[in-house]
């Protein structure tokens, strides 16, 4: 480019190269971000939407009504029952014992903490139809424990008992882990501090560190129910599904499909659907929460 | 570890409440777990190889794995993409979205298995014309590779998800800033970031999908050397009373699944990764 | 309350934090622990608090053992470094927590409440939470907090490292002035100089796990007595050196030093304002910059054979007449102190704020 001696006017200079190839490689990640976008919606389209939309046509078509009148038959009644019963068991002595287990995973120091740690995740990898082998093969007629529990009188195989052994140990790992994570992040000086301030070790739980692992433990509790509502493999092995005793809900539904009584199946399958969806809103309300609600 | 404070070493009522809660996981998960492993290699492996004699119960185990591994695979690379569109794209509804990614957590696998018996079904257009066209869903394979996918979708992109939030911005600025184009970047500043999240994710939804139950049992039709995947088989053998055999292939799988959780604990370790 | 400690120490692994520290603190008097991060102040501060437990030594309170003491018991208010409020408490909550525990009467709990916010200056904010406070505020809340059971030793961990310099400043007067009224033995830590002399009546100097010097903060500044206390604080320049007789020699910089340094190699300590420096040719060094800080001005020059040197002046002063970037100047040193050199130092030639 020639530059005159003395400035007086400069030539205008044409739009460098430059900035159309800007314009195009802007271009080029726009459509890259369209791709990407398109893929992402495409496989949470198929694979999540999808069968959400298919379930919840099939039920409009069928009409709610009729889906949910059919939960009215004693069996269908019965098996919310035991679901019922299961899961408060499970989520309350759960939420104690996750608690409580909690704080010694993270505040204590004792020879046994790695296992407790492993134990307390240990659930979440074992198949809920091993997990109703095992206590089988730990109670049932040749079970290794079988004369102990015929000596107490208490039957677990087939029984309430089994479902409820099946149940805390797949639900076990939910709430001790939430709060496990959230007293690792709140740290200690709080509870240093109700120390210094006079407080015995009851009121420093009680007063500081409860109220101050709600939320992950509102989440942990949800996360727990959610679970033990849908348990179906260890219920199903424990239990025999004998309707009217040992049925579930999911097992209810289990056997509806195969009696071919889809309106039941249906119904039940629509109503534990609506209480999924429930605490859904409520985990995500609680996780929310538990990321920086009050700071 | 962070040593714990003098002032907050436990009492006398929290050892006690910790002996019980002790007490309580080993009753309730170590015992039942330790009597399955030995029931099923108690005999020196002999129910093993028996066991792993019949053509059905391989043909199961490889079903299980190769299905599980696929998703795993699936849920690495396009989990990963959703994490990335939901953290760094606008789009509408994205809260909703975000909700329903979490709906698999908290949703009973056999109403899965419902939703999808309904929506590939012999009923449904969409299960009829793939009927059609020599591509069964329902009853074969695919359904199983849906049903996993399903259920495993939070993981990777629940793990992800957070370590794409927390990155300085910065590093990407001075990226870009040097000349690096948006792949370059990609692969030398966010790769490396999120790389142990979502590996270490994946393998844990590996782990899950090999122990599915109550979503395959429903879709799956159960058909030996077909679409028989191992927990299934795993349950009739029990119903059908052999159950050291039960125990032998559950063993088998228990140790499998437990390898692939601690492999993903020791990503999540040493490379630092955060698990919720 | 008075304070006495023999021979206290604590190791973290390897780490010795406190290494067989021994001191003593009058009742009612405002001590600072001033030291360096890592130098083991706050590990001692804690000790005290009986939120950390020591390997081996004594506290007692008022003559009475408090070694063992747990830190409920002990009647000391702490001030977190971080404020540690409890946050899902109000700040009327926060304050009254220690009387809570201990089971007094809401009426009493309110009255004192009151006092204190009255006292901190946090009129009307007693019903928000610690989430909608600023730093400054929570931190008059946690020392609301630490005083109302009204302890006898009150404990500070760098309480006012999380607030900025301005705010810094105000709430610095403010502890002095509260201290005045209250009378409460109070020892609080930092790693700032300025904050250390100006608050506090006493200033023990802190350096890996060991007091290197304690006293009032004029006598630290007049006659430091090791030399990591003389170059801690204030701003100083470090000259290797070598003395005889009373002389220390550093390049063409001489020196009379104070106190009896043994012949041989030595580091000597100018502070920066005990130096007059002035123009004169051919002199012993070369003017490198000259910056005005508003009221005081800071001559950078370097020394023949010695290396850099910093003065500071009043702006006014009749010394600085003439003097510009690369002229010579000659220097005297009105005070100096020189310490023996240890072998393993690698101290930077000048270390001037």
């Amino acid at each position: 480019m020639s530059e005159p001696a003395s400035a007086v006017a400069l030539p205008v200079p044409e739009a460098p190269p430059r900035s159309r190839a800007r314009s195009s490689s802007a271009n080029v990640r726009r459509l890259g971000q369209f791709a990407l976008g398109g893929v992402v919606l495409a496989y949470l389209g198929t694979i999540l939407i999808a069968p959400l939309g298919a379930m919840a046509y099939e039920i409009i078509a069928l009409g709610p009504l009729t889906a949910l009148k059919s939960l009215l038959e004693p069996n269908a009644l019965l098996a919310l029952r035991m679901t019922a019963i299961l899961t408060v068991l499970s989520v309350v002595i759960n939420a104690v014992v996750g608690t409580l287990g909690a704080v010694a995973i993270v505040r204590h120091r004792f020879p046994l903490r790695p296992l407790i740690n492993a134990l307390s995740d240990l659930p979440l990898a074992v198949s809920p139809v091993m997990v109703g082998l095992a206590f089988i093969l730990l109670f049932g007629r040749e079970g290794l424990l079988a004369s102990l529990t015929a000596a107490l009188g208490i039957k677990v195989v087939f029984a309430f008992t089994g479902l409820l052994l099946g149940t805390l140990f797949v639900s076990l790992p939910y709430t001790i882990r939430e709060v496990a994570y959230v007293l690792e992040e709140l740290g200690t000086s709080e509870e240093e501090a109700a120390a210094t301030l006079g407080a015995s070790p009851f009121q420093i739980f009680f007063r500081v560190t409860l109220p101050n692992v709600r939320f992950g433990l509102a989440y942990g509790v949800l996360m727990t129910l959610a679970r033990s509502v849908g348990e179906f493999g260890a219920v199903l092995v424990l239990g025999g599904s004998i309707s009217g005793q040992t049925q579930t809900a999911t097992t209810f539904i289990h056997d509806a499909i195969d009696q071919r009584a889809t309106a039941s199946a249906y119904g039940m399958a629509l109503l534990l659907a609506l209480v999924s969806i429930v605490l859904l809103l409520g985990l995500e309300w609680f996780k929310h929460k538990k990321h920086g609600g009050s700071r | 570890m962070k040593s714990t404070a003098y002032a907050l070493e436990p009492s006398r009522g929290e050892r006690i409440a910790r002996h019980l809660t002790t007490l309580y996981l080993i009753l309730i998960v170590a015992v039942p777990l330790l009597a399955l492993l030995w029931y099923g290699v108690s005999d020196g492996l002999v129910s093993l190889r028996e066991a792993l004699a019949s053509p059905v119960a391989r043909q199961a185990l490889w079903l299980t794995l190769w299905t599980s591994a696929l998703v795993a695979v699936i849920n690495l690379v396009l989990g990963t993409a959703t994490a990335f569109v939901l953290v760094r794209y606008r789009i509408p509804g994205k809260s909703l979205l975000s909700a329903l990614i979490d709906l698999p957590l908290a949703i009973p696998t056999l109403v899965t298995g419902v939703m999808l018996a309904i929506l590939y079904g012999p009923e449904s257009l969409l299960g009829q014309s793939f009927t059609n066209l020599g591509f069964p869903i329902l009853f074969a394979k695919p359904s199983i590779v849906l049903a996993l996918a399903f259920v495993t979708l939070p993981f990777v992109i629940r793990a992800v998800e957070p370590v794409l939030i927390e990155l300085d911005p910065g590093e990407e600025e001075a990226a870009f800033t040097l000349g690096a184009g948006p792949i370059r970047t990609f692969r030398t500043v966010i790769l490396p970031a999120i790389a142990p999240a979502a590996l270490s994710a994946s393998i844990r939804s590996l782990g899950r999908a090999m122990g599915e139950f109550g979503s395959i049992v429903v879709v799956a039709g159960n058909i030996p050397m077909q679409t028989l995947t191992a927990p299934v088989y795993i349950l009739g053998e029990i119903e059908s009373g052999a159950p050291r055999a039960a125990a032998a292939v559950s063993a088998l799988v228990l140790a499998a699944a437990l390898a692939l959780h601690g492999l993903a604990h020791l990503i999540e370790r040493r490379l630092g990764a955060r698990h919720v | 309350m008075r304070i006495r400690v023999e021979h206290l120490s604590k190791k973290f692994g390897t780490f010795k934090a406190v290494d067989d520290v021994s001191l003593e603190i009058e009742d009612g008097s405002l001590v600072a622990l001033l030291g360096p991060s890592g130098s083991g102040k706050s590990t001692l501060l804690r000790i005290l608090a009986g939120l950390e437990s020591a390997d081996s030594g004594n506290v007692w309170f008022d003559d009475e053992p408090a070694t063992d003491l747990h830190a409920r018991m002990r009647g000391v208010g702490f001030v977190f470094q971080h404020y540690a409020l409890f946050r899902h408490l109000t700040v009327e909550q926060n304050i009254g927590f220690g009387l809570d525990v201990r089971g007094v009467g809401k009426q009493t709990i309110k009255r004192k409440v009151a006092e204190l916010l009255g006292l901190t200056g946090l009129h009307g904010l007693g019903g928000r939470y610690p989430s909608q406070l600023s730093g400054g505020q929570r931190q008059r809340v946690a020392l609301a907090r630490a005083l109302a059971p009204e302890p006898r030793l009150l404990l500070l961990d760098e309480p006012f490292g999380a607030v900025d310099a301005k705010v810094r400043e105000e709430l610095r007067q403010w502890l002095r002035r509260l201290h005045d009224e209250v009378h409460v033995t109070s020892i609080f830590v930092t790693h700032d100089q300025e904050e250390a002399f100006s608050v506090a009546d006493r200033v023990l100097v802190v350096n890996k796990g060991r007091i290197e010097q304690g006293g009032p903060p004029t006598e630290i500044l007049d006659n430091p007595e090791t030399e990591f206390v003389a170059r801690f604080v204030g701003d100083v320049n470090v000259f290797p050196a070598t003395i005889a007789g009373n002389i220390a020699t550093a390049g063409s910089l001489r020196a009379r030093v104070l106190g009896d340094v043994p012949t041989g190699p030595a580091h000597l300590v100018i502070r920066s304002y005990d130096l007059k420096l002035w123009r004169e040719d051919p002199g012993i060094a070369t003017v490198q910059r000259i910056v005005t800080f508003g009221d005081r001005v800071r001559v950078q020059a370097n020394v023949d054979g010695a290396g850099p040197i910093v003065a500071f002046f009043p702006r006014r002063s009749s010394l600085l007449r003439g003097i510009e970037s690369g002229c010579r100047a000659q220097i005297e040193v009105t005070t100096a102190r020189a310490y023996p050199a240890e072998s393993s130092s690698l101290y930077p030639m000048s270390t001037t704020a």
